[in-house]
C-alpha cells in the first residue's frame, strides 16, 4: 500500500458531500484552484489507524459528460490523477437521482465507495434501505453515514484504506441476468458478472465492436469499455482523443438510449433496495407552499433581506463600540510606549497615524462583517437561496435575466469575488456576461466602513436611512444597465434567460458548514486587513509624508497631494473636488476599506470610528466645504465606482475578453462619476 | 399538452423534450427523459413551475416548461 492514499469526494450538488469532507478535515483546509480555472480545489488531510489520506473534495455534478466544467474537472481528475479512492457521496433519501452518477463513476473503472449520506434522514422518514442487496446490485461497498451527525465516518475511512487495492469487487449479483439469458441474448458471456451496468444487446454488441477499434489504435489503452461507451454517447472530448473510424458501427449518438438504460437499472435497483418509499410527505413541500406561494414569496424574501441588513448595522454597530474602545487603549498604549522609548517623531507617526489607524479602523467592522456573512451562510445552507431564484424570476425576466442570476447578486452583498464566480452555474454565456457585470453595483460589505462613517458624521439620526438607501441605489442601477444591455442585445436564443434550478430539500443549517464559511470570510477579512490594507496605509502614509523636496510638515506639499490635485477638476461637479478625496479614492482600487483608512491617515484621526473621532473629522472637513450633501455623493461613488483589484481580478478572468472587462470597468467608473454628480448638482439646488 | 398547462398536485408522463442540447442534457441528466413521472408542485403567474422529477424539485421558467410534452397519468 502506497503511503498516503489520494481520495477524491464526488457527489451531486446538496448531497452533503462537503459537509461530509468537513467533518473529516474540519478547517484546515488547503484552498487552491484548479488547473486552468478559478474553480475551488480543495484538499485536505487526515490520518486512521496509521493510514495517511489526502482528501480532494470535486465540484458538486450530477453527470459525468463534457459539456460543464465542474463535470469536465471531476472527470479529467478521475481519469488522469492519481487517485486512488473515490468516495461517491449520495443522498441516502434520494437515490435514484443520486445513482446516476454512482453508476458513472463506477463505468470510469477506478474503485468507488458508496456513502449513504443522511441516512438519520432515510430513518427518519420511515424508510429502509437494503444494505446488503445495495453493495451486490452495484458491485462497490455502499456504506451508511451521516456527516452531519458524524456517524459512520471511521468505518468510511475503513473502507477506503481496505478497498484501495483491489480492482473491482466481483460480488456482482443480478437477478436479471437469468431472465436476460433466457430471452436468448447474444451477451451471455458473463457480462452480468463483470460490469455494473449492461446494456441491450444492440448497445453491448457496439461496444465490443468500438472496443477491438479502440485496442486496435492503442493497445495500451486504459478502461477500454468506458471510452467505447463515450464514443457511443458522441462525446466531444473522447472523440477528438480518440478520433477512430467508427463508420458501419455508429451512425448517430446513443446518448439517449444509453441514458434511457441507466435509469431503467436505478429504478430496478430502488425497486429491490428501498423499502417504504417515502411514506411521509417531505416537510420542504409543506415549508414550499407558504415560502414560494406566488403571492406571498417575494414580501417574504423581501422581510428576510430587511431583517439581514437590520441585523448586520444594528447589530454589528453595537458589538463594534466594544472593538472601538480596545482600539483607543491598544493605540493610547502604543503611543506611550513608543514615546517613552524614545522613538523618532516620525516613527511614532508612521505606526501610530499611519498603520494602527488605517488597519485598526478596518478592524472594528469585523462585528458586521461576521453578522453578513453568517446571514448570507445561513440562506445558503437552508436552501432557501435556490427559492429566491424561484421567486425572484419573474421581476428578473423583465430585465432578460433569470432568477438564477440574482443568486450571484445577492452574494454581491457580501463580496464581489465569490458572487462573479457564482455566475459560473448559468449556462448562458450573454446571461453570465450581464450578470457579472452587474453584481458588483450590488454594494459588498468591504464598502460598509464608509458608509457608516460618512453617514455617521452627517446624518445623525438618519445615519441608518442613508446607509440603507445604498443598498437601493445599488440595486437600481444594476437593474438599469442590465436592462440597457438587454435592450442592445436583442437577438436572444429561444431559452436564453429562462430558469433551471434544484430546489434542495429545506435542511437545519449545520452549524459546523456555517461555521467553516463564516470563518473563511472572516480570516480573508482579517488577511486583507494584514496585507493589502497594512500594505496600502503605509504607503498612504509614505505618499503625504514625502514631497519632491524630501519630509514635508504640510501634507498639501506631497507627492500624494500632487496625484490627487490632478483629478480635482474632474471629481468637482461631483462635489468631491478635495484632493484629499482623490488620493483616497485612488487608494480605494487596492480595497474599498481604504478610502476610510486613508481618510485616518490622511487627516492623522487613530480611532476615525469612535464618536470622538467622527467629530474631529467633521470640524476639519466642514471648512473645507465638505458638507452632508458631498458626504452623500462620495457615498455613491463609492458605491458604484469600479470595484478593487481583487474583483477586477475576477471579473477580467472570468470574462474571458479584454475589450468586455474594459468596458465593464469604464462603465462602472463613468456610471459613478455621472450618479455622484448628478446627486450633487441637483442637490445643491435645494440645499 | 406540455408542462406548461399541467396542474399543481397531478401526475405526468414526460412525452417529449423539444429544448435545445445544452439545456436538454441539464435534464436527461436529472432523470427527466421519455416516459419519466413527474408530479406538478407550484406555478406561478409567469408560468415557472416546480416538478418532482425521480425525487428531485426542479424549478424551470416558463418557456422551457412550455417546450416539455407530458400526458396525463390515467
Amino acid at each position: 500500500m502506497k503511503d498516503e492514499l489520494q481520495v477524491g469526494f464526488v457527489g451531486n450538488p446538496n448531497c452533503g458531500k462537503t459537509t461530509l469532507f468537513n467533518a473529516y478535515t474540519g478547517a484546515k483546509l488547503k484552498v487552491a484552484n484548479w488547473p486552468g480555472v478559478t474553480v475551488d480545489k480543495k484538499e485536505g488531510a487526515m490520518k486512521y489507524h496509521n493510514h495517511k489520506f489526502k482528501l480532494v473534495d470535486l465540484p458538486g455534478t450530477y453527470s459525468l459528460t463534457s459539456y460543464t466544467m465542474e463535470e469536465k474537472l471531476t472527470r479529467q481528475y478521475i481519469l488522469e490523477d492519481d487517485v486512488d479512492v473515490i468516495i461517491d457521496v449520495v443522498d441516502a433519501s434520494n437515490l435514484e437521482r443520486n445513482l446516476y452518477l454512482t453508476l458513472q463513476l463506477i463505468e470510469l473503472g477506478k474503485p468507488v465507495i458508496l456513502a449513504l449520506n443522511m441516512m438519520d434522514i432515510v430513518e427518519e422518514r420511515g424508510m429502509e434501505i437494503d444494505l446488503h442487496r445495495l453493495p451486490e446490485m452495484l458491485g462497490i461497498p455502499a456504506i451508511p453515514v451521516s456527516a452531519r451527525k458524524k456517524k459512520g465516518l471511521d468505518i468510511l475511512m475503513h473502507a477506503v484504506a481496505h478497498h484501495n487495492d483491489k480492482k473491482m469487487d466481483n460480488n456482482l449479483e443480478h437477478h436479471h441476468d437469468i431472465i436476460e439469458e433466457s430471452k436468448s441474448s447474444k451477451h451471455p458471456h458473463k457480462h452480468h458478472k463483470e460490469f455494473t451496468v449492461v446494456y441491450s444487446d444492440e448497445i453491448e454488441d457496439k461496444i465490443d465492436m468500438v472496443s477491438e477499434r479502440l485496442l486496435e489504435t492503442d493497445p495500451e489503452i486504459e478502461n477500454v469499455r468506458w471510452h467505447a461507451i463515450k464514443l457511443l454517447e458522441w462525446d466531444e472530448e473522447i472523440r477528438k482523443k480518440y478520433p477512430v473510424d467508427l463508420s458501419g458501427i455508429i451512425n448517430r449518438s446513443f446518448e439517449t438510449d444509453i441514458i434511457n438504460q441507466k435509469y431503467d437499472f436505478i429504478e430496478e435497483i430502488i425497486e429491490e433496495v428501498v423499502v417504504n418509499k417515502s411514506k411521509k410527505e417531505a416537510a420542504t413541500d409543506k415549508i414550499d407552499k407558504v415560502l414560494t406561494n406566488q403571492y406571498l414569496g417575494m414580501p417574504i424574501f423581501f422581510g428576510v433581506m430587511a431583517l439581514i441588513f437590520f441585523l448586520t448595522f444594528s447589530v454589528g454597530d453595537a458589538v463594534k463600540g466594544i472593538f472601538e474602545v480596545v482600539l483607543e487603549v491598544f493605540s493610547g498604549l502604543v503611543l506611550n510606549f513608543l514615546v517613552s522609548a524614545g522613538t523618532g517623531e516620525l516613527l511614532t507617526s508612521l505606526i501610530v497615524n499611519g498603520i494602527i489607524a488605517g488597519v485598526g479602523g478596518i478592524l472594528t467592522f469585523l462585528p458586521n462583517i461576521f453578522i453578513l456573512f453568517l446571514a448570507l451562510a445561513f440562506l445558503e445552507d437552508s436552501g432557501y437561496m435556490a427559492r429566491v431564484a424561484y421567486v425572484m424570476d419573474g421581476l428578473m425576466s423583465k430585465i432578460g435575466l433569470s432568477g438564477r442570476s440574482f443568486i450571484p447578486m445577492l452574494l454581491g452583498f457580501g463580496c464581489s469575488v465569490p458572487a462573479v464566480l457564482a455566475s459560473r452555474t448559468l449556462e448562458n454565456p450573454k446571461d453570465r456576461r450581464r450578470t457579472i457585470f452587474i453584481t458588483p453595483f450590488m454594494s459588498c460589505s468591504a464598502k460598509i466602513p464608509v458608509y457608516v462613517l460618512f453617514a455617521g458624521m452627517f446624518f445623525g439620526e438618519y445615519a441608518s436611512l442613508a446607509a440603507f438607501s445604498m443598498y437601493v441605489i445599488g440595486l437600481l442601477v444594476g437593474v438599469l444597465s442590465a436592462f440597457g444591455m438587454h435592450l442592445f442585445e436583442k437577438k436572444q436564443t429561444r431559452f436564453a434567460g429562462n430558469l433551471l434550478i434544484e430546489l434542495p430539500e429545506y435542511k437545519a443549517p449545520n452549524a459546523r458548514s456555517i461555521l467553516i464559511y463564516v470563518w473563511e470570510k472572516v480570516k480573508d477579512y482579517l488577511t486583507k486587513a494584514g496585507t493589502t490594507i497594512f500594505v496600502a496605509s503605509i504607503v498612504i502614509w509614505f505618499i503625504l509624508n514625502i514631497g519632491p523636496s524630501g519630509m514635508v510638515d504640510d501634507m498639501s506639499k506631497s507627492f500624494g497631494a500632487m496625484i490627487g490635485r490632478l483629478l480635482v477638476p474632474i471629481l468637482e461637479p461631483a462635489g468631491l473636488g478635495l484632493w484629499q478625496i482623490s488620493v483616497s479614492l485612488i487608494s480605494g482600487l487596492a480595497a474599498k476599506e481604504i478610502v476610510v483608512s486613508s481618510f485616518s491617515v490622511l487627516f492623522g484621526i487613530a480611532n476615525i470610528n469612535s464618536a470622538e473621532g467622527m467629530n474631529s473629522l467633521v470640524q476639519i472637513l466642514r471648512p473645507l466645504g465638505f458638507g452632508t450633501l458631498n458626504a452623500y455623493a462620495l457615498m455613491i461613488f463609492t458605491l458604484l465606482y469600479t470595484p478593487c483589484a481583487a474583483a477586477m481580478g475576477v471579473i477580467a478572468r472570468e470574462l474571458k475578453s479584454t475589450k468586455w472587462t474594459l468596458f465593464t470597468l469604464l462603465f462602472q467608473l463613468g456610471i459613478a462619476w455621472l450618479a455622484a454628480t448628478l446627486v450633487y448638482q441637483i442637490g445643491s439646488l435645494f440645499l | 399538452m406540455t408542462l406548461r398547462d399541467a396542474q399543481v398536485g397531478q401526475n405526468y408522463i414526460v412525452k417529449e423534450l423539444d429544448l435545445e442540447q445544452v439545456i436538454k442534457r441539464r435534464l436527461e441528466a436529472l432523470g427527466l427523459i421519455h416516459g419519466t413521472k413527474v408530479q406538478l408542485l407550484n406555478q406561478n403567474r409567469k408560468g415557472d413551475v416546480v416538478f418532482k422529477v425521480r425525487g428531485t424539485r426542479l424549478a424551470i421558467g416558463d418557456k422551457i416548461a412550455a417546450s416539455i410534452f407530458i400526458e396525463e397519468v390515467a
